[in-house]
């Protein structure tokens, strides 16, 4: 039976993550427990977590496969992924933490007093995390299928149902150590498998790629540049852009800096994050490259997303194979466990302040309540959405959720925090520019509506314009709208910018 | 802290009689004076109420963080970002092997990562001793 270890990875990372998360649940109590982990999380346990919570199925899976099929253009996801963090930490963390809001839509609403903003800023944040919450689903969907041959509907069946169970009883401080064990869980899943396949490489004697291989030849494979001269170059650096700037306007991502005790622990939090990170993306190239001399058939079938889960067996026979199978299929699933939940509280966060947690009605949801209210949304519409079109592809609708992210809350944090100028109608112009262009131009590409050639490329990769758009609107808006800086911006920057150790009034 | 009066008088209270022991006229002034340990807050008031010297106080420490951010994101540019167009104008350093492994592959799947590392432990060794001048700046009693 080749489904067994795929089966026993499954049930046990799933009974894991329930019993963590059980556990978990005997310290959650209040609303802010839910929410933030009651910020109280060390940044070695919270750097965990979120390396744990961002390594999604696009991580796990994806880069591998991507390596495999494009070759070295595709290390730049990784890096972007990486280099995201190292942007976060230098230009948002501490001030993020320091603004003292929970969710984002509540830190636009703190830096700009305005209701308008946050709704608008709720919106996307809903938006972007169920943009990201689809691809994962759908990924459990597609993993479930190679390990143990079910059917595509049960992967984000048992992905919604687990996550819904661990979210709606213990929320953030529960999630923080399910996912802390997740990134560990992760890292030896891909670790243990690329340490033998490296050995049993060597030992056959270190094979080159497979000349079966359809497709560009073997030079224009390790050339990091997507292909196409001058289209390629633009690709590259658009990609860049969009994964170096998008990651701080996550919402997954974003919430997880509020757990943190103050401004000081938040950036040693991103540094111990990217340190995580580095370690784990050295790994899914190795399987990229093994793959290219022994599976590139998987590459030609166009299943590379599967590379990681099928090559363990392709080249070790027997009960090792077997076993090591078994691991990397209980990282993917990890993986889509994770990302998942840490969306699902973004999303329920931000729900439950903003939709289930208002007045209906003259009655109005306990803060809890409403919390578990807006998790079974986040789940089950994405769900859904995976069940209904199975087949869009898994690393486009990441890409597009980076882009979006990039264009419109990145704009939005980093003036927001470095420049007082910024008023709430700049906020929303450029939001709108942003997410509108960032949007339909993704919209576009995933309807394949753009002719061949530059308007296609420019509409497939949309950062490298929606960006600087999103910025300049901002910037013109807000200056032309000078007389409305909110009058307690200059406190505001006061809150963000002093250590905490200060007695300073912060408004 | 303020219940122990200092053993000698550094300011005499009345300079207007020198000769007069007054000892204990002085020791009562500093007791009843404002208390010392508001002295630290001074500057932080500046910044509280507003005021032109708070402005740039919070200005000096904006500046300098911000300034930092540039600094970091500037190298990350240089050596992250010229890559591709280093790439784009010479192909032929795809070619280029470095102790066995092609070159792109080092740089990319291997060297970026420590070296993001280490940029992300500089900044923020720089920021904390940046917050830490500040402290010290608004923390100096105004002598």
């Amino acid at each position: 039976m080749t489904s067994v270890p795929g089966i026993v990875a499954v049930v046990v990372v799933a009974l894991a993550t329930l019993a963590i998360g059980t556990w978990g649940l005997r310290v959650s109590r209040t609303t802010s427990d839910f929410l933030v982990a009651s910020r109280s999380v060390g940044p070695r346990l919270n750097a965990s977590a979120i390396g744990g919570e961002y390594l999604s199925a696009a991580s796990f899976l994806g880069v591998a496969g991507l390596v495999l099929t494009f070759g070295a253009d595709m290390l730049w996801y990784p890096i972007g992924w990486t280099a995201g963090y190292l942007v976060l930490l230098v230009l948002v963390a501490a001030p993020l933490r320091r603004s003292g809001a929970y969710t984002l839509p509540d830190f636009a609403e703190a830096r700009f007093g305005s209701r308008h903003v946050r709704s608008v800023c709720s919106v996307l944040v809903v938006a972007i995390g169920l943009l990201y919450l689809y691809p994962q689903f759908q990924g459990a969907g597609l993993t479930l299928r190679s390990a143990v041959g079910a059917p595509t509907w049960v992967g984000p069946v048992i992905v919604g149902a687990v996550v819904l169970a661990n979210v709606t009883s213990g929320g953030m401080r529960s999630i923080t150590f399910v996912q802390a064990f997740q990134y560990w869980l992760k890292l030896w899943a891909l670790l243990l498998p690329a340490a033998v396949l490296v050995a049993v490489w060597f030992s056959d004697g270190r094979p080159g790629a497979a000349s079966s291989l359809a497709g560009a030849p073997v030079g224009d494979w390790s050339a990091p540049l997507a292909s196409g001269g001058g289209q390629g170059l633009y690709v590259t650096y658009s990609l860049i852009v969009a994964t170096f700037l998008g990651t701080m306007g996550l919402p997954h991502v974003v919430v997880r800096f509020y757990t943190n005790p103050d401004g000081r622990a938040a950036r040693r939090t991103t540094l111990v994050v990217l340190a995580l990170l580095g370690l784990f993306y050295l790994l899914p190239p190795v399987y990229g490259a093994l793959g290219r001399a022994y599976a590139a058939e998987l590459a030609a079938a166009g299943r590379s997303d599967v590379l990681v889960l099928e090559l363990p067996r392709l080249m070790v026979p027997g009960l090792l194979g077997d076993a090591l199978t078994g691991l990397v299929t209980a990282g993917a699933f990890a993986a889509f466990l994770s990302t998942s939940s840490g969306l699902c509280i973004a999303v329920a966060g931000v729900l439950s302040q903003d939709v289930t947690g208002r007045p209906w009605r003259g009655r109005r949801l306990a803060g809890v309540t409403a919390f578990r209210l807006g998790a079974v949304v986040a789940v089950v519409v994405p769900t859904l959405m995976a069940l209904a079109a199975p087949h869009v592809g898994v690393a486009r609708a990441v890409g597009l959720a980076f882009a979006v992210a990039a264009s419109t809350f990145c704009p939005l944090l980093l003036l927001g925090i470095w420049w007082r100028g910024l008023t709430a109608a700049g906020a929303v112009a450029g939001l709108a520019v942003g997410g509108l262009g960032s949007g339909a131009a993704v919209l576009a590409t995933l309807t394949a509506a753009a002719p061949a050639g530059w308007p296609s490329v420019l509409l497939e990769q949309p950062a490298a314009w929606s960006v600087p758009l999103a910025f300049a609107t901002m910037v013109g808006v807000s200056l032309a709208t000078r007389s409305r800086v909110p009058a307690h911006a200059g406190r505001f920057m006061v809150r963000l910018h002093t250590p905490e150790a200060l007695d300073l009034d912060r408004g | 802290m303020t219940g122990q009066p200092p053993g000698r008088p550094e300011r005499p209270e009345r300079p207007d009689r020198p000769g007069r022991p007054e000892r204990v006229r002085v020791e009562r002034v500093r007791v009843t004076g404002p208390p010392r340990r508001r002295t630290p807050g001074a500057r932080t008031r500046d910044i509280d109420a507003e005021t032109r010297l708070g402005g740039v106080y919070m200005g000096s420490l904006l500046r300098e963080q911000l300034w930092l951010a540039v600094r970091v994101l500037s190298v990350l540019a240089a050596a992250v970002g010229s890559l591709p167009l280093a790439f784009h104008l010479w192909p032929g350093l795809t070619e280029v092997r470095l102790l066995g492994a092609p070159l792109p592959w080092l740089l990319l799947g291997v060297a970026v990562y420590p070296f993001l590392v280490l940029l992300g432990w500089r900044y923020v060794r720089r920021a904390e001793r940046n917050e830490q001048h500040f402290l010290d700046l608004l923390s100096e009693v105004a002598e």
